[in-house]
């Protein structure tokens, strides 16, 4: 599972990725869990706003919006184009 | 009466008149059409009041069907039964029964979004732990099947223990006799099975149910479990007794290990739903249509970012055009109807009274509603159609450097119509440290009561030269809205530095998929949001009005010379009235900042209403309360303090521009923020520092103007 330091904050726009592991002791990073952000879920980079931040992600086919210091507590194995 | 002549009536012969046979809590994620689902059902059969002590909005509504009448409790949204928020608190208490003054429920109507299972099985899955009758409604399955995705309705039944589910489309009423019916029956319904996704904790929270002192539901104790020992389950924890207790701890630390229990839950319970899934849902390739080309380009940052700024600008240019009319037409209607109250009943306090007392109370509530009814109605469509998460998202950065974040961006600009709708809409805030400091810097923006004043003041007293292509009024009018936007951004950033000093609150906004807002929702919300003005913040204003009405009525000049104008008898009464007098005696307050009686008593008048300055500087200067400005402001040009200098020199004015663009004198905002904050503490605290900056403010400006 080598995810190369990818994480959420490092995907491209329309760019794919499952998650591999959550830095989970920030109780705003456990609220995105409960929100699905979870290890096994596919995300893609949907858009970002002026300046990169914050971020918004498609997850099940739902926008979910964060900002980049929360998007760096999840790591990410990028899915390559095509998959 | 002595004790023994009580009369002891037996609990189980006491009827009570029941106005309904059950109680239905409709639960669902935020945006999964749950409110749009229950104004179908309950119609205008509802009623819109507060949980206690919070400013969080209960809505109830009847459902009448065949002989049965069910009440309905439509829950804020909420993603899962460990609650994040004082919403979701909400919503959770009231599902467990713990609610003060809200029945424990008979039954659950869960509302799932078919274009987002995800989320919505989730939640769904611990619904069914709590082991109460249930019923799913499946609403957007047309949006859904129209992206390509076709969903087993039968499957997810089956997924979620037998609980039967009701596919509806809210738009045209398609699938809700069936949901009626069943809600109707509930009550009668079995509780579906239990789903166990992780028997561990199944078997701790049974295990530790048996042990409780007192009996407690399984979903209660399992939330316990993993949500540890916090205040807001204070009141159960002490049900499970001192044994049990230690045991929870120690269960606890089991289960856990290390890790966070919700993320460990949230883990755990996601890929449950992951396989639900892929087994109800079958997804064809999406038809890209103009629909998802459009939310495409608006989702590129500068696209986006511009097309927020078209939307605000259509917004704020047809609260200004098309309230504009409707104003003047209540404003007309109200002082027509006040002459002809004068002409019927003659001159007398009790025509006054009516005339200027109640039927200008009246209209100065009544006023707001035009701005207040178009603005919502804007904000109502944006937020049904998904724009508002999308425009908080989009401003979120900027926001944020000043110590607030996106979610305060509509209030903010809302606030330069008029500061009373757009602390209303502070309502989308779920942070209370950031929504408050968002109050506090709203009444700072231009609000349209400000530029009777200022073009009346500029007009007269800054003269028309160009400065290079722009007019220098043009500039000094400019100047008062940009000072406007600077002073509230301060106030704003310094409240969040010092008494909402807190953590960052979470920011984590789900931007749903844009879709075409319900007229029905859309009108009734509209409908709720005007009497709610009316009722709360009306009542306030009216009194106020009548109160100012008696200062400036009472005492009354009887020795007024029988040869002067009518103008000048009103100017000489007003002199002497306790209003005139309050301006005598406030004088030397306002002296330093170069204001004469006349003025002090003016302001003072337009504390409840600052609008009403223009016609008190009417009346006090002899021109009739309905004189043109022209008129007015020669009066003014002219008016000498008894030394014979000119009272409104150029540092004067712009001193009294400055107390304009900051002094909160209008009580409709007052009540407001008494309203939304559920306290005295910060109307009270923003007037005083609105009204502090303000005076200081001018004091400086005419100081350093006249030295």
């Amino acid at each position: 599972m080598a995810t190369n330091g990818s994480t959420l904050a490092t995907l491209k726009r329309g760019q794919k990725g499952i998650i591999q592991a959550i830095d989970a002791g920030d109780p705003q990073v456990q609220r995105l869990m409960v929100l699905g952000l979870v290890e096994g879920a596919e995300v893609e980079h949907a858009s970002s706003a002026i300046g990169g931040d914050p971020m918004e992600f498609r997850l099940f086919g739902c926008g979910i919006s964060l900002r980049q210091e929360h998007a760096r507590h999840f790591q990410v194995a990028p899915v390559a184009a095509g998959d | 009466m002595t004790k023994s002549t009580e009369i002891r009536i037996p609990a189980s012969e006491i009827t009570v008149a029941k106005r309904a046979d059950a109680t239905i809590a409709v639960v669902g994620n935020p945006n999964a059409g749950k409110s749009t689902l229950f104004n179908r059902l309950t119609g205008l059969k509802q009623r819109i009041g507060n949980y206690p002590g919070v400013t969080v909005e209960r809505h109830v509504g009847l459902l009448k069907h065949g002989d049965r009448t069910t009440e309905l409790i439509d829950l804020p949204g909420t993603h899962s039964l460990s609650a994040h928020s004082l919403e979701e608190q909400i919503a959770v208490d009231v599902i467990f029964g713990r609610m003060a003054g809200t029945p424990a429920p008979d039954g659950i109507l869960a509302v799932i979004d078919a274009t987002n299972l995800y989320q919505g099985l989730f939640l769904l899955q611990q619904l069914v732990e709590l082991g109460l009758p249930m019923v799913a409604a499946l609403t957007m399955g047309d949006a859904a099947e129209k992206s390509g995705v076709h969903v087993d309705t039968e499957k997810i039944s089956a997924a979620l223990g037998g609980t039967p589910v009701y596919r509806v489309v809210a738009t045209t009423g398609a699938g809700l006799d069936a949901l009626r019916d069943a809600i109707a029956h509930l009550p009668q319904l079995p509780p579906p099975q239990r789903v166990v996704i992780w028997p561990d904790l199944a078997e701790a929270a049974e295990k530790l149910a048996r042990h409780s002192q007192e009996p407690l539901r399984f979903a209660e104790v399992e939330r316990l479990l993993i949500d540890g020992e916090t205040a807001a389950n204070k009141a159960i924890v002490g049900k499970l007794g001192a044994a049990a207790r230690r045991e929870l701890s120690q269960l606890r630390e089991v289960l856990f290990l290390d890790e966070p229990p919700i993320a460990r839950d949230a883990r755990i319970r996601y890929r449950w739903v992951r396989g639900v899934i892929a087994d109800v849902q079958r997804a064809t390739p999406p038809f890209v249509g103009w629909r998802s080309r459009i939310t495409d380009f608006l989702n590129r940052p500068v696209p986006g970012t511009a097309g927020l700024f078209v939307v605000m600008a259509i917004v704020f240019q047809a609260v200004f055009a098309w309230a504009t009319p409707v104003m003047d037409l209540i404003d007309a209607a109200t002082s027509s109807l006040g002459s002809m109250i004068v002409e019927r009943f003659g001159e007398g306090a009790l025509s006054s009274l009516l005339a200027d007392g109640v039927v200008a109370g009246v209209g100065s509530v009544v006023i707001f509603l035009p701005q207040i009814l178009i603005l919502f109605l804007f904000i109502i469509l944006l937020e049904d159609s998904g724009y508002l998460a999308r425009a908080a998202y989009l401003m979120d950065r900027a926001m944020r450097s000043v110590g607030l974040s996106g979610q305060s961006i509509i209030p903010m600009i809302s606030s330069f119509a008029c500061a009373v709708p757009g602390i209303m809409a502070t309502r989308v805030i779920p942070n209370r440290r950031d929504r408050i400091a968002t109050i506090l810097a709203a009444p700072f923006m231009t609000c349209s009561a400000r530029l009777p004043i200022y073009a009346l003041l500029i007009a007269a007293f800054v003269p028309a030269t160009s400065v290079g292509f722009l007019n220098l009024q043009g500039l000094v009018l400019f100047g008062l809205y940009l000072f406007g936007i600077v002073a509230g951004i301060l106030t704003a950033l310094l409240m969040r530095k010092t008494a909402l000093r807190g953590p960052k609150p979470p920011f984590a906004l789900m931007l749903p998929e844009f879709r075409k807002p319900n007229l029905q929702t859309v009108l009734i919300q509209l409908l709720g949001r005007a009497k709610v003005f009316l009722r709360r913040a009306g009542t306030v204003i009216f009194m106020v009005a009548v109160v100012i009405w008696a200062l400036a009525y009472y005492p009354r000049a009887d020795d007024l010379p029988g040869d002067v104008d009518q103008n000048v008898a009103a100017a000489m009464q007003m002199e002497q009235s306790w209003l005139g007098r309050a301006g005598h005696v406030v004088e030397p307050v306002f002296a330093p900042l170069g204001w004469d009686w006349r003025i002090s008593s003016a302001v003072i008048a337009g504390f409840p209403a600052r609008e009403v300055v223009v016609a008190v500087l009417g009346t006090v200067y002899a021109v009739g309360d309905d004189a043109d400005e022209g008129t007015l402001s020669s009066r003014l040009k002219s008016a000498k303090k008894p030394d014979g200098s000119k009272v409104f020199t150029l540092p004067m004015v712009i001193g009294l521009l400055i107390f304009y663009a900051c002094c909160l004198q209008c009580v409709a905002t007052l009540a407001v923020i008494r309203r939304e904050t559920n306290s005295w503490r910060w109307p009270i605290f923003a007037w005083l520092y609105m009204t502090s900056i303000g005076y200081f403010g001018a004091l400086l400006a005419y100081q350093i103007g006249s030295a």
